[in-house]
């Protein structure tokens, strides 16, 4: 049962996310997404990592792709008139890259198949929060400061006055 | 019936039952916000929809509607985007069916030697499940608004997603006191912390431990659910009627169903979280123990009765409460809805959550 929904929630990620690099209405490419997102909360929630699971779907989902489309519909550019893209070293790059990225998940793949029998509890809420404010509390913190940097950086630029 | 033919049996009743709950309420909901606009108004209403000559103080206006909905013309705008155009109103719809899920109607009860928790999944993820699928809901609104190809509900739209972000943030925020306080994010747990008593004499309930934070997630509810004081993405002295103008028929119909769900959720989530969920005051398993040590014993079938009621009761209140301020308070200019969001709220809220750390930091020492 595990390794049917583990595989129809793989297809439906990876599906998804071929569809969101060649969709050409950028709105599609989002929804397309956003089905690629939930699919991979759904391999996590299969892992036991239910925490990962909802933090990816408010995360990303919530919030991150809510972004994207805000931008979408700000800029809001008819279908005819999106930049044509020509074939280039770039997009030959781009292919050999992904070759090689497909082959080294294959071995990847074949090292580490889904391990057998129940997966350990380290994604609930409260595993994942012990781990966090004990074990991992100073790379927790610091990642906060680097956010705040982050955000005092976005007002700075946002408040020049050009 | 026993072992998984049981299981699937419970499941399936369960997700009936509070599914024609909650479509229930969101019919009568949609009857209780005429009739009450118009008595706060001044007016009677509506009350001319009959069967049989029967009028029953306008009940069967809600039946008309969806009537009347259905057999008008399904009008698809040239400038729309088909596709999206259609999908609008459904993830409008889904996420508000979604959020059903992890509410806790009852205690549990024991059928057949079994315990079944009255609530459709107790996620261990609980309230974030809640939170992940209430941020789905903007898609709806944004979709909408940019697939209709038109200018109104392209400002409706933009207005609600950068509306909606700003509030998720103070609502996440201003439930933490209560997961610091429960020691739990799961909804069943919540409630169950909440059957004590504080000082003895009052319910242990959310409202009473986390005042600021009851005022301020209502509030943060009640901007998530687009609802006025909120109402801009939908403001009709400015945007005709926002991200839906250029729906009609049965799609319109679909987003006026998820507004009303959301009230009905959003209801349901405010007594869970802070009035107890299905809690009685003083009522325990036994029977009522009240503080003065005076005990009445009350048979378990009607302990039951009394607490599912209790829920449904303090779900009916908050969803007039819905009603009640929306034909009181004036929508809020939009420059006003962003600085309340992020000047008042996200600040109380974080002073909320350092304050009820220090409280509880005080109490275990």
């Amino acid at each position: 049962m595990e390794t049917v929904l583990f595989i129809l929630f793989g297809a439906i990620a990876v599906c998804g996310a071929v569809m969101v690099v060649t969709r050409k209405s950028p709105m599609a490419s989002a929804l397309y997404l956003i089905l690629t997102l939930f699919a991979v909360a759904a391999l996590f929630v299969l892992r036991q990592a239910h925490f990962l699971a909802a933090v990816q779907v408010i995360v990303y989902a919530g919030a991150v792709v809510v972004l994207f489309v805000f931008v979408i519909m700000l800029i809001n550019v008819p279908e005819d008139r999106l930049p044509v893209e020509r074939a280039t070293t770039t997009r030959v790059l781009g292919v050999i890259a992904a070759g090689i990225f497909i082959l080294e998940s294959a071995v990847l793949a074949r090292r580490f198949w889904m391990p057998k029998g129940p997966a350990a509890e380290v994604g609930t809420v409260e595993t994942v929060g012990r781990a966090l404010f004990t074990d991992y509390l100073l790379a927790f913190e610091i990642t906060s400061v680097l956010l705040l940097a982050a955000v005092i950086g976005a007002i700075a630029l946002a408040k020049r006055k050009t | 019936m026993n072992g998984p033919l049981f299981d699937i049996a419970v499941a399936v009743a369960r997700i009936a039952v509070f599914f024609a709950f909650c479509f229930g309420l969101v019919v009568v909901m949609t009857w209780v916000e005429r009739k009450g606009a118009a008595y706060i108004q001044d007016r009677r209403g509506p009350n001319r929809a009959d069967i049989f000559g029967i009028r029953a103080w306008g009940l069967f206006h809600p039946l008309a509607d969806a009537l009347k909905f259905l057999f008008k013309e399904d009008f698809i705008p040239d400038n729309a985007h088909r596709l999206f155009y259609q999908m609008a109103p459904m993830f409008s719809l889904a996420p508000a069916i979604l959020a059903i899920a992890v509410i806790p109607f009852g205690p549990d009860v024991t059928v057949m030697g079994r315990r079944i928790a009255l609530q459709i999944a107790d996620l261990n993820v609980g309230i974030l499940y809640l939170f992940a699928v209430s941020g789905m809901t903007v898609y709806g609104v944004v979709l909408a608004g940019w697939a209709s190809g038109s200018k109104y509900p392209l400002l409706g739209g933009l207005r609600s997603s950068a509306q909606m972000l700003s509030y998720e943030v103070s609502m996440g925020l201003s439930l933490i006191g209560i997961f610091m306080v429960f020691e739990s994010v799961r909804m069943s747990q919540i409630v169950a912390g909440q059957g004590g008593l504080l000082f003895g004499v009052l319910p242990k309930w959310g409202v009473f431990v986390q005042p600021l934070g009851f005022i301020l997630f209502l509030v943060a509810q009640y901007a998530e659910a687009n609802r006025t004081p909120f109402d801009l993405p939908e403001g009709e002295s400015e945007l005709v009627a926002g991200y839906h103008t250029e729906y009609a028929s049965f799609k319109f119909s679909m987003f006026m169903m998820a507004e009303y769900l959301h009230m009905v959720v959003g209801a349901a989530v405010v007594a869970t979280l802070f009035f107890g969920g299905w809690q009685f005051p003083y009522l325990r398993d036994a029977g009522f123990l009240f503080p003065g040590g005076s005990a009445v014993a009350v048979p378990p079938a009607l302990v039951l009765l009394l607490r599912i009621g209790a829920f449904v009761a303090k779900v009916l209140f908050f969803a007039w409460l819905y009603v009640w301020v929306r034909w009181t308070v004036p929508r809020f200019r939009y420059d006003q809805v962003m600085r309340l969001g992020w000047k008042v709220m996200l600040p109380l809220s974080l002073l909320n959550i350092f304050a009820t750390g220090l409280i509880l930091l005080l109490l275990k020492k």
